[in-house]
């Protein structure tokens, strides 16, 4: 018992810091600045004790909850994101009053969630662990409760999430019910091709996971989310779930559903294409900058379901290197937008971009490497997520499939081309406030030198990637 | 050879542009510019001793660099041969003249046009390098961004139209040729192009790879009917942009086909051959007669520039050794004249502002130094004999008649159609009447105008009597790329 504990203690030690810094919450007085720091410094600690655990495959609690290399990097992933995410838009927060301390600490609610959702290997953990972070999400959605826009998008993710919760859920009692187990394991022994029961079943998961990672034709709540909620939200709505769900629907296809994967592949393959071609052509004529990248986000994780769709171990790596490389473009883009300040209002129009290469030169070139390896021009590091994607695909001899998402690449080009034109050819129209806030130019920074030098190291993910399945 | 030179090449531009990214904003930029000026000239020095030191007598590559670069599948690999030499000092050359030129015509952000230009340095010198299909498309790629700056944020009044059409048209016929690239690997377990050359590609695959690698290159050269971009982005693009896009960035198609199209897929090249001499015949007649009609100066260099570029596929699709030899020649003067064309109508176009034809006329009389110098490259451009632009097109007319007598024909009457444009044009600008009163008052060319038109009249006039040292320096690894093609075609 105390061996299991032991593996758990990641969990263990952020479930008890959360209520610590909740009872802390409660008790102070004017306590955001305390919790939010407290939330990094958890947040790095957490980091730190999975990086000192072992990554050796366990599996404890009969068998329903596992560690291993593969939760622990995307465990990993989560968190460095999640403190890049927040630490960027603490200024953000407190210039449109969202400091209350309740924030940090749904979203450490959520990656706790998260953690139980990449390491369950049993259906009911794995639902719980997606409704405890999909709960905290709807609150995070609607946090800016008097703005109407704000409410408007928490209640329709809200229900919208929930009927895909319930599909879920259905498809889970459904493969309960033609397999006779919860647990991954035992689910794929028991799956077999003709288990038509079970292929319903995968079905109505898949629709539920989809709906997690905003794949077109799940994707409506997206854009209207991203452009409602704050953009503090919007940025860690863009970026951590998005890891959580592609890790699950990896984690699907690889362990309780590699039998019927053929059915599974089909779908996946949909969803890529379909997530391609929208993302690609209805950012094309968005005027709002948080819409565009709600847009853009669709179409990358199509790029990365067409890395899911191969159904092999090297597609599922390079998914999993594309969706890290994506973590980090998005946080560079999400940041250069607590840069837009001007007046005390942020400004998330593209035509508000207008020639800002002239007053802002070091805004503006940024702007530029995260959008042009968004656009996946070598030699930035979006690129190779993009080659390492294809590769795997046309390895598979899914040549429709990597034609396709080839030429969505050149017309998604054209809306990053369209944001990189306002930027430097466009005569300058506003100048921003010349603002201090260190930790989104800090963001930025790394985004950018991580983005330029890519080339320099490409593999430095796929060292990581590969150890994940060694199984 | 340990010392990394082809790396110090390649890298020593980029490292420059962000000292002049680092350098103060002062009121005439000087650091930028003597830090720009410095480090081309340095990088021109250095091509120049590649080229002394590269033996000349074998086919191999040389100075190779090899590192592990992707999980050890894909290989940093670099290396020159008799071919890519030229293209290298040819860029390394264009370069510091571009710079001398934007110093004068450049009034806005000079200092970025710099780091533009040097950035695009490297990418090009990096294409010419690469002995990795991956690292070539790199680099290949690469180069639309500081292009598309370059075109969008100096360019002309429909700058945003050209940018956009330049960049997506490239793109949209590289993509294919990254999928190629990839299905290559996964054929072959290699991207390395020496290994690759001995493994013999199957024969089912090679047609379709061809057409993908066609796809990009025939965007980039550009051939008729996806030329469309070039007008427009030669137009629109300040002069030295378009200098650069007509002197260096138009040869990475050329020397794709030579790189990779023949020595990789030689059935493919032998079967599409009729499609490229039509296209390449189109290319001649069509763009020839489109030229003739413009009354915008740098429009009609463009399109002469697609009636070259069409001399070049023709040649390199003779598959005969004096149509190769043709075309590189014809790639490398069209590098010199073109660039020199498009320097002397910026240099007009900063006086008057204005590229029309009808502007100009009677200028003999008033800038004779400058018409002098105009018409010594107008002739080139319509192949005189004596200047290096005959040498090309008789070369690759030569290849020509050996493979294709109606192609070969239509050809050699395409030389007369660029007469004719070439001739009209000077006509009207250097000769007749001055309507414009305003060219009275015009200075004749400065010295450092003098001294970048004179430096490429000199070599254009150079090469036209002595072709031997570009002909030497590629002679041998034309022989073996034909030699290997051959054996490919008798093996079959």
């Amino acid at each position: 018992m105390i061996f299991n504990l032991n593996i758990l203690f990641p969990e263990i030690f952020l479930s008890l810091s959360i209520f610590i810094i909740l009872m802390l919450g409660v008790f102070i007085k004017k306590s955001f600045n305390i919790i939010f720091n407290l939330t990094s410094l958890i947040i790095i600690t957490t980091i730190v004790i999975i990086l000192s655990n072992s990554n050796n495959e366990v599996k404890i609690f009969l068998d329903s909850f596992t560690r291993d290399a593969f939760s622990n990097y995307f465990k990993i992933l989560i968190l460095v994101s999640s403190f890049f995410v927040l630490n960027s838009s603490k200024t953000f927060i407190m210039d449109n009053k969202l400091d209350k301390f309740e924030y940090p600490i749904i979203i450490l609610l959520s990656i706790l969630g998260m953690f139980f959702m990449v390491s369950a290997n049993d259906l009911i953990l794995f639902y719980l662990g997606l409704e405890l972070q999909s709960l905290s999400l709807y609150i995070l959605a609607s946090i800016d409760r008097d703005n109407l826009r704000s409410t408007e998008s928490g209640i329709k993710y809200f229900v919208l999430s929930a009927l895909s919760s319930g599909l879920l859920l259905y498809g889970c009692s459904l493969l309960y019910g033609f397999t006779g187990s919860t647990n991954f394991d035992l689910i794929a022994d028991q799956l077999y091709k003709d288990n038509k029961g079970a292929v319903f079943a995968m079905v109505f998961i898949l629709v539920g996971l989809a709906f997690k990672v905003s794949a077109v034709p799940f994707h409506m709540w997206t854009p209207d989310v991203y452009e409602g909620a704050p953009t503090s939200i919007t940025s860690y709505f863009a970026v951590v779930p998005k890891v959580a769900g592609l890790a699950l629907l990896i984690k699907f296809m690889f362990i309780p559903f590699s039998n019927i994967l053929l059915e599974w592949q089909t779908i996946i393959i949909f969803l890529s294409i379909a997530s391609m071609i929208l993302g690609a052509v209805a950012a094309m004529v968005q005027k709002n900058l948080k819409r565009l990248l709600a847009y853009s986000s669709i179409g990358h994780i199509g790029y990365a379901l067409a890395g899911v769709a191969t159904g092999v171990i090297s597609g599922y790596q390079s998914a999993i290197t594309y969706i890290s490389i994506y973590v980090i473009m998005n946080i560079g883009a999400f940041s250069c937008l607590y840069l837009l300040k001007k007046d005390g209002q942020y400004k998330e129009n593209i035509s508000d971009l207008s020639g800002i290469s002239k007053k802002h030169p070091i805004l503006a070139i940024s702007l530029l490497i995260i959008l042009f390896s968004l656009a996946g021009v070598p030699p930035l590091g979006g690129f190779f997520a993009k080659f390492y994607v294809f590769a795997s695909v046309l390895e598979q001899k899914m040549y429709p499939l990597a034609i396709i998402g080839l030429l969505t690449t050149v017309m998604s080009a054209f809306y990053y081309l369209k944001i990189i034109k306002t930027v430097y050819f466009d005569d300058s129209v506003i100048s921003f406030e010349s603002t201090k806030n260190k930790s989104a130019q800090f963001s930025v920074l790394v985004s950018c030198v991580i983005l330029v030098t890519f080339f320099l190291y490409p593999s430095i993910f796929n060292n990581f990637v590969t150890s994940l399945f060694v199984n | 050879m340990n010392f990394p030179i082809l790396s110090t090449l390649i890298f020593l531009p980029l490292i420059s542009s962000f000292f002049i990214f680092l350098s103060k904003e002062k009121k005439n930029n000087y650091s930028a510019i003597y830090i720009s000026l410095f480090s081309s000239i340095a990088t021109l020095t250095l091509s120049l001793f590649l080229w002394y030191s590269l033996d000349i007598n074998t086919p191999e590559f040389q100075f190779i660099e090899e590192k592990s670069w992707i999980n050890n599948f894909i290989k940093f690999k670099l290396g020159v041969d008799g071919i890519s030499i030229l293209f290298i000092v040819l860029t390394a050359f264009i370069t510091p003249i571009c710079i001398i030129s934007c110093v004068n015509s450049i009034k806005l952000r000079l200092k970025e046009f710099l780091i533009a230009i040097l950035i695009l340095e490297t990418f090009m010198i990096g294409v010419f390098c690469s002995l990795d299909l991956v690292i070539f498309y790199l680099f290949f790629e690469a180069g639309l961004i500081p292009m598309f700056l370059i075109i969008g944020v100096w360019g002309g009044p429909r700058r945003v139209y050209s940018a956009f059409k330049f960049f997506l048209f490239t793109l949209l016929g590289s993509v294919l040729m990254l999928a190629a690239i990839i299905v290559i690997y996964w054929l072959t377990g290699t991207t390395d192009i020496t290994e690759i050359y001995e493994i013999k590609i199957p024969k089912d695959y090679q047609n379709l790879l061809w057409l993908a690698f066609l796809s990009s290159f025939a965007v980039k050269m550009p051939m008729w009917p996806v030329h469309t971009w070039l007008p427009d982005a030669h137009v629109e693009a300040p002069t030295a942009g378009s200098v650069i896009l007509a002197a260096i960035l138009l040869k990475m198609a050329g020397y794709g086909f030579l790189r990779f199209s023949i020595p990789m897929f030689p059935l493919a090249s032998e079967f599409f051959t009729p499609l490229i001499y039509i296209l390449s015949i189109i290319a001649i007649i069509y763009t020839s007669l489109v030229a003739l009609m413009q009354d915008d100066m740098k429009k009609l260099i463009a399109y002469s520039s697609v009636a070259h570029m069409g001399y070049v596929t023709l040649g390199i699709f003779t598959l005969t050794k004096q149509g190769i030899e043709g075309s590189i020649y014809q790639m490398i003067s069209h590098g010199l004249i073109s660039a020199a064309l498009f320097l002397c109508v910026g240099v007009v176009y900063d006086r008057l502002h204005s590229r029309m034809i009808s502007t100009y006329g009677g200028l003999v009389n008033y800038l004779p130094k400058y018409s002098f110098l105009f018409l010594v490259f107008a002739l080139a451009a319509l192949g005189l004999p004596g200047t290096s632009g005959f040498l090309g097109e008789f070369l690759i007319l030569t290849g020509a008649f050996q493979k294709n007598y109606l192609a070969a024909m239509l050809g050699t009457f395409g030389v007369v159609l660029g007469a004719a444009y070439m001739l009209w044009l000077t006509k009207r600008i250097i000769f007749g009447v001055t309507n414009n009163s305003e060219i009275k008052k015009l200075n004749d060319v400065n010295k450092s105008e003098i001294a970048m038109l004179a430096s490429l009249a000199f070599f254009v006039i150079f090469f036209g009597f002595f072709p031997a040292p570009l002909m030497e320096t590629f002679s041998v690894s034309v022989n073996s790329l034909i030699d290997n093609y051959q054996s490919a075609l008798n093996a079959n």
